[in-house]
């Protein structure tokens, strides 16, 4: 017999394997004239009634708003006044510096690890904007910007990442894994993807109840790739479920190029289409129509016309976390060539073509925007930081595993303790 | 005998008029009445819906409490696991079925990860109160896939509960119970004794449950605690420890050889009636431990650290364990891998040497 191993020797062409490869790496000039980006208001805004099979345009091609020379164009144009762009930029400029004053505490020891949203604001700030404020989300670890916009105390966002006493989540998770259910967020899971089905259970409840409220998901776009994601399509098609999925295409999961995703043989937005999902690709760095897809698909849903998948097409301008060197892996270049732009400066810039803002207020802003959150940093460190003893007690290790304390758990948390009390002397040397 | 579930008065009992079910229809009548009790108690699965079930445990909800509280699913344990931990945040109570246990391990890490931890990851914000429904163990000629008994990997998994009931009348009592508790449950429901008791001797005649005391299941609504063992038959010889299936092999076999033995019935592995197990082990002096699931890291390795832990002094011989072998579950050779009559009289033979 044929050793099963050897080649086959048939005449047949030999087979090759495609490993992705992105196109620039650390040093390359990065040129990214090759994606087709479209005009702003090239893409019509079809009903929110429409039949999937007729959104293919919507799905390869990118809805944009934000023109170059920095007005709205086209349908899509969400149309929102002054006041709510102003607010728009304020809440993108707060997670900006929140951002940086978050990243510098990780490198000055006061907590274990940081992830920024640099370049990402405008999808998750602009969508929550545009869903009602008791829409459940179910966030990935970079939507910060939804507890914004949702008027969650920034004091309480950093005690959870300093893991301190004041800490709501009693220092169990790790930090900027966020829950807050008066706030309709979602515990933030480190495992990728969980959400998306979880999204879609919950849209699935709302309608059972003949509830109004719709539930959105966020997910990277490295993370489409689990099985969690592709579930989520499948039950949110065949119950037809009041869900909105985005998926953030930020170009990079760590050092994973979007390719290993599957993206050198499709868009993400169109995924959707094979499940009968409505499916929008938008432009991440346009705020206005990050903004106006939310709203397009929240109509959909609220109509009983079915889930939407978005794709939001952008760039991490940053590192993965404080725990990554992107310089590792990717050319430097690859943040300024992006040619989408920063999501700030182009919504800055929009209001101040439309004469609603100028340099003065902004550079004000933005140092108002560092101000409250150095002062916030520094009333939160009075609840400790991690590491220093502040912690919550130490029974509370062993609490809300289960509703009630079983005997093995009880027995374990008086074991806690006394090694505690050999160590130290006492249960809490610190606090 | 069973001891008489801890929330049903006497009085209640013997006004009940006596009927008898099998495990099955024990089950159907708990969803049944969960259903109408609780507007929140969904029912999904793999054919759960119109069909009522491959075996049948769903049989007629739909048709009763309609589409919206009973329906089936996509063939996607990882996405029913999932929407069921998203629906329970919204604040239903979803009782998700697994066709198999053998299939639930796509949706395991939707359990492990997400359901078992919601609760302590978010401090109480959230709550996964689900009871998962799963036909486990062999003994029916399933195949590899049709025969698993995966207990532990989920006893091993702090935040989840996992309940094994032995009889119709726990059946219904405990899966009341897992569906009104607010963490999330593994039901795991012995399917080779659905239809009766099983005496370990698979070539004699099944007997039908009817035949046996613990069929007559109550009418209404009564629960059976969680966390509480069964006292099968009070004995001195030495205690054996099960549950599912083997608490009827181990019970017959007792029978048969005239041993004096003292059976738990443990209901639920997490939490564990560690009082009752003490208690009977320290009477005893003896302990066998017996369960279906392959051996290595199964159940039966956790009871036998805590009995020896907990019991050492009164131990009058080494604990002993009985168990499936640590293959695949075999289709042809199923009998000679069951934990059956000769590997359990063996072992008891051992154990009252000396
Ligand atoms: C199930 C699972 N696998 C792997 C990881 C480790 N991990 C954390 S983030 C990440 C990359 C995710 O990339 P992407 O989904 O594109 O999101 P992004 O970080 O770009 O926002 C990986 C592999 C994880 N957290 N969970």
């Amino acid at each position: 017999m044929a050793d099963p191993r050897a080649p086959s020797e048939s005449n047949r062409p030999a087979l090759a394997l495609h490993v992705p490869e992105p196109k620039y790496r650390p040093g390359d000039k990065a040129d990214f004239s090759h994606i087709d980006i479209g005009q702003p208001g090239d893409q019509p805004r079809p009903d929110e009634g429409i039949h999937p099979s007729q959104m293919a345009g919507l799905a390869y091609g990118l809805v944009r708003v934000l023109g170059d020379d920095n007005h709205a164009h086209g349908p899509w144009n969400p149309r929102l006044d002054p006041e709510t762009l102003r607010t728009m930029l304020g809440h993108m400029a707060l997670v900006r510096a929140f951002d940086e004053r978050m990243f510098r505490g990780q490198r000055q020891g006061k907590t274990s690890f940081y992830m920024k949203c640099t370049g990402e604001e405008a999808t998750s700030i602009a969508p929550a904007m545009a869903l009602a404020s008791d829409d459940m989300v179910f966030p990935s670890y970079r939507q910060q910007g939804i507890l914004l916009v949702r008027g969650y105390p920034l004091i309480e966002m950093i005690n959870q990442i300093y893991s301190n006493k004041a800490d709501k989540l009693k220092g169990r998770q790790l930090p900027i894994m966020y829950s807050s259910r008066e706030h309709s967020f979602f515990s933030i899971s480190g495992n990728l993807a969980t959400q998306c089905p979880q999204a879609v259970g919950w849209a699935m409840a709302s309608a059972i109840k003949g509830d109004s409220r719709i539930a959105a998901s966020w997910v990277g776009e490295g993370s489409t790739a689990e099985g969690d994601f592709h579930s989520a399509c499948t039950f949110a098609a065949v119950y037809n479920a009041p869900v909105i999925l985005n998926v953030v295409n930020n170009q990079w999961a760590i050092s994973s190029f979007s390719g290993f995703a599957g993206a050198e043989r499709t868009t993400f937005a169109a995924r959707g289409l094979g499940y009968g999902i409505a499916a929008l690709r938008v432009d991440g760095n346009d705020a206005l129509a990050c903004y106006a897809a939310t709203e397009w698909a929240a109509n959909r849903a609220r109509g009983n016309d079915g889930p939407t998948l978005i794709e939001y097409f952008t760039y991490r301008a940053e590192g993965h976390s404080t725990s990554d060197d992107p310089s590792g892996y990717r050319s430097a270049q690859e943040r300024e060539e992006w040619p989408l732009g920063d999501p700030v400066t182009r919504l800055k810039n929009h209001l101040i073509a439309i004469g609603e803002w100028d340099e003065q207020r902004h550079a004000a802003m933005d140092l108002e925007c560092a101000e409250r959150v150095k002062a916030t940093t520094k009333e939160a460190e009075k609840n400790g930081i991690l590491g220093h003893g502040l912690h919550h007690p130490f029974h509370t290790m062993f609490e809300d595993v289960y509703e009630d304390l079983p005997w093995h758990l009880e027995e374990q948390a008086e074991q806690a303790i006394r090694e505690r009390i050999a160590k130290f002397g006492t249960e809490r040397p610190f606090g | 005998m069973s001891d008489q579930p801890a929330t049903l008065g006497e009085n209640v009992l013997t006004d009940a008029p006596e009927r008898r079910l099998n495990m099955i229809e024990a089950i159907n009548e708990a969803l049944d009445i969960m259903l109408a009790r609780d507007p929140d108690v969904i029912i999904m699965g793999e054919d759960v819906g119109y069909f009522g079930g491959v075996f049948r445990a769903t049989a007629g909800l739909q048709a009763k409490h309609g589409k919206n509280r009973v329906f089936d699913t996509p063939i996607s344990e990882c996405g029913i696991i999932g929407v069921a931990v998203g629906m329970g945040a919204y604040g239903l109570r979803p009782v998700p079925e697994i066709q198999f246990a053998d299939y639930i391990y796509p949706g395991l890490d939707q359990l492990i990860s997400e359901a078992a931890r919601l609760r302590y990851r978010s401090a109480g914000d959230y709550i996964a109160p689900m009871t998962v429904r799963s036909p486990f163990g062999g003994g029916i000629f399933g195949g590899q896939t049709h025969s698993q008994s995966p207990e532990a990997l989920f006893t091993h998994v702090a935040g989840l509960k996992t309940v094994i009931p032995a009889t119709p009348h726990d059946a219904k009592g405990l899966l009341i119970s897992a569906i009104e508790d607010n963490d999330p449950v593994i039901f795991f429901e012995p399917k080779r004794i659905y239809n009766g008791p099983f005496s370990g001797y698979y070539d004699k005649p099944v007997e039908p449950w009817k035949k046996h005391p613990d069929s007559v299941v109550p009418e209404g609504y009564y629960k059976v605690p969680l966390g509480k063992a069964r006292v099968v038959q009070e004995g001195e010889a030495l205690t054996v420890l099960a549950y599912g299936t083997m608490v009827h092999v181990a019970e017959a076999v007792c029978r048969e050889k005239g041993v004096d033995a003292e059976i738990l019935d443990l209901r639920t592995l997490v939490p564990l009636d560690i009082k009752a197990i003490e208690a009977s082990v320290e009477k005893t002096g003896r302990c066998l431990i017996v369960h279906e699931a392959t051996r290595t890291s199964g159940f039966g390795a956790e009871l036998s650290a805590l009995v020896t832990e907990r019991c050492f002094y009164h131990l009058e011989a080494p604990v002993e364990r009985v168990t499936g072998f640590d293959t695949p579950y075999p289709h042809s050779l199923e009998w000679a891998y069951f934990p059956g009559p000769v590997r359990i009289g063996e072992a008891i033979d051992k154990l009252l040497k000396d």
